[in-house]
């Protein structure tokens, strides 16, 4: 066990760095490509941009390049915007986390308990109307795009009932910090929530009800009821625990995915200022440092939840050791 | 190539009953059989022909240029001239709000944008962009992982660990993000490698990009199927009996590979559908003047509180193709793989 966690180490660590390489790349090496153009502005002559160039050490070869700005980022942690000149990266992440975490965290909240649900009233009456409609309602909601979703959730709750009972105690688009007031930080949340659980509960309905499915047809559950167990305890006990481990593993990877920015178009729409909506505007206005900066942080997490997701599998399952 | 060979097959099964059915046979026999997948392919051909009939519904129906801007144009409303741009009467009474839809097939059906474009003759060119988009990707994405997952779970040793450690940085790099990045840094300007040059308004750039973002998706599981493929007695024995490499690849791995590709590429489709509009509502995927489903959202945003058809539309045509995907995908999985039916995890 402690050699495949030495070994998943080393590989994250790889994968990591290559990320880190990849989108370094991306964005200074491509051809056509000029930060320093960027920074001076249009129309710049010659000699601003050779003074911005060497003001920004763009006039130095990219390896050495790349590690200056690797140590700007983790060492010395003083990198600096293009764009605002002076304002440090760092700080802007660090700001834009707890929005990300808050939008992601309730909206987890909601697609577990719900797609759970979903997913054992399909199992429970599978084949039945209740299943097809469960599973109906799921895919709809995998089909329809976020961004579109969330446009439709702010015309109903911002513009046409907004003055009705229903929604008239929906906050105005953006974020209300927790501890600046606790109402106003869910209230100003659940719609958000609830635009990015969507997706996600169809999703996990449908693998919870596969793996159920399929874990009725298993020996153990066959047992289980030959004991004389009731079907719920069955279910519950028995083909329910077994059928977590896919549900965990995806849910590990998505979080992940979330926390480090994935939720982007739904903080996007929703006016939140999260990494996701961080990473966004650096890339309108090709800010590289906070693009770099969010890219490895979201990076980070997905290969962190990547490396989390094996090593329980790791622990479950002994023959994936050997692999 | 594969629809004569269920053809050959079906022609066969007629003389010998159910015994000598191939497996294409088989699969087309349960596909026939699923009621609601073919409603669904039913759906999406339909909203496959009225997109492509596009031009025709611009040029001869609804008679307007759906990429140049009519801010001063008029149209015709109950018999009476209106101009398609209204003066704005609410708020400061600056600005004008386009006309709203009209329900009229002949005379802006679903409104006009903010540019006084025609909805609904946008719509249909933008859907030919979004399949067409979404299409070309998962093709090339289907195509590229077969070889990668073929070349890497087949030959083994360096190649596999190179090509499945590039899998593996793909894979780490949050696929929103990659797409993002290589579309804000190629969309901007166009990219030349070599002789080439795309310009930033080929749809070329959306296509490769999404396409190579998803690659690992399916080369992953491909590659892990020809691992247990190679193992297998039939494989060994062609290899023992002297078949070349090329062979064993194109007669023994590849025909038992080709099913999981087809599974894959409907819903592929369905995801780079999704994808593509949301490169399109960040403003980094389909260029202006060109429309997409994406774009039309975008446009819609400004004016989703006066006229919410625009952005509404394209939502629902997204939606209601992905759903037909989604379903059909599923159906052609059933068909190729029953014993999926069980195993069922997406």
């Amino acid at each position: 066990m402690l050699r495949f966690v030495a070994r998943r180490l080393v590989s994250m660590v790889f994968v990591l760095f290559s990320i880190s390489v990849l989108s370094f790349l991306i964005f200074f090496a491509t051809p056509g490509v000029d930060p320093a153009a960027r920074i001076a502005g249009r129309n710049a002559d010659q000699a601003t941009l050779r003074a911005v160039r060497k003001d920004f050490g763009l006039d130095q070869p990219l390896p050495v390049r790349y590690a200056v700005m690797m140590k700007k980022l983790f060492i010395t942690r003083d990198l600096t915007s293009y764009v605002n000149r002076g304002a440090a990266v760092i700080p802007q992440v660090t700001q834009a986390a707890p929005v990300t975490l808050s939008l992601v965290l309730g909206a987890a909240v909601i697609w577990v308990v719900f797609s759970v649900a979903m997913g054992l009233l399909a199992a429970v009456f599978r084949g039945k109307p209740i299943d097809t409609a469960v599973m109906i309602v799921g895919l709809v909601g995998i089909s329809m795009p976020v961004f579109w979703l969330g446009e439709v959730v702010n015309l109903l709750t911002q513009s046409r009932f907004h003055d009705t009972a229903v929604f008239s105690w929906v906050p105005p688009l953006g974020y209300v910090p927790f501890t600046q007031s606790p109402v106003g930080w869910f209230t100003s949340l659940v719609f958000p929530w609830l635009t990015l659980s969507i997706l996600y509960i169809g999703i996990y309905a449908r693998v919870l009800r596969s793996a159920l499915v399929e874990a009725q047809e298993e020996d153990y559950v066959r047992t289980a009821r030959a004991k004389g167990l009731t079907e719920r305890r069955v279910l519950i006990r028995h083909a329910l625990r077994t059928s977590l481990i896919a549900f965990v593993s995806l849910f590990g990877l998505d979080f992940g995915a979330l926390v480090g920015g994935g939720a982007l178009l739904t903080e996007v729409v929703f006016g939140l200022h999260g990494v996701g909506k961080l990473t966004f505007d650096s890339l309108q206005n090709l800010d590289l440092p906070v693009i770099l900066a969010t890219v490895i942080y979201a990076a980070f997490f997905v290969v962190v939840a990547n490396a989390v997701v094996d090593l329980v599998y790791a622990s479950l399952d002994p023959r994936v050791r050997r692999a | 190539m594969s629809d004569a060979i269920a053809g050959e097959a079906t022609a066969a099964a007629g003389d010998l009953a159910a015994v000598a059915a191939s497996p294409w046979a088989l699969a087309r026999r349960r596909l026939l059989r699923n009621r609601v997948a073919q409603t669904m392919a039913g759906v999406l051909a339909l909203i496959v022909v009225v997109c492509l009939c596009a031009p025709l519904y611009a040029a001869h129906v609804a008679h307007t240029n759906p990429f140049r801007s009519n801010i001063d144009g008029t149209t015709i409303v109950g018999g009476k001239t209106v101009p398609v741009m209204k003066e704005s009467t609410s708020g400061l009474g600056l600005g004008v709000t386009p006309i709203g839809p009209t329900w009229d097939i002949h005379h802006y059906f679903l409104g006009a944008d903010g540019q006084g474009r025609d909805v609904a003759a946008r719509l249909l060119y933008g859907g030919r962009n979004s399949l067409l988009i979404g299409a070309a990707a998962a093709l090339i994405t289907c195509f590229f992982a077969t070889i990668i997952g073929i070349v890497a779970g087949f030959f083994g040793g360096l190649v596999d660990g190179v090509l499945s450690r590039a899998l593996d940085v793909i894979w780490a790099f949050p696929v929103y993000l990659l797409a993002i990045s290589l579309s804000t840094v190629l969309i901007a300007r166009g990219v030349s490698i070599g002789p080439f040059r795309l310009e930033s308004g080929s749809l070329l750039l959306p296509i490769v990009i999404i396409a190579v973002v998803y690659i690992p998706y399916v080369a992953r599981p491909i590659r892990g199927e020809v691992l247990s493929l190679r193992r297998r007695e039939f494989v060994e024995a062609a290899i023992g009996l002297g078949a070349s490499t090329w062979r064993v690849l194109w007669s023994d791995i590849l025909p038992n590979i080709v099913t999981t590709a087809i599974v894959f590429f409907p819903l592929m489709l369905a995801i780079d559908m999704l994808t593509e509009a949301a490169l399109s509502f960040l403003s980094i995927g389909v260029q202006e003047p060109n429309a997409s489903w994406g774009t039309i959202i975008l446009n819609g945003q400004d004016l989703l509180y006066t006229r919410p058809a625009v952005a509404i539309a394209p939502g629902i045509a997204i939606a209601l193709t992905v759903l037909a995907l989604n379903v059909l995908g599923d159906g052609v999985r059933d068909a190729l793989d029953p014993r999926a039916k069980l195993r069922r995890t997406d």
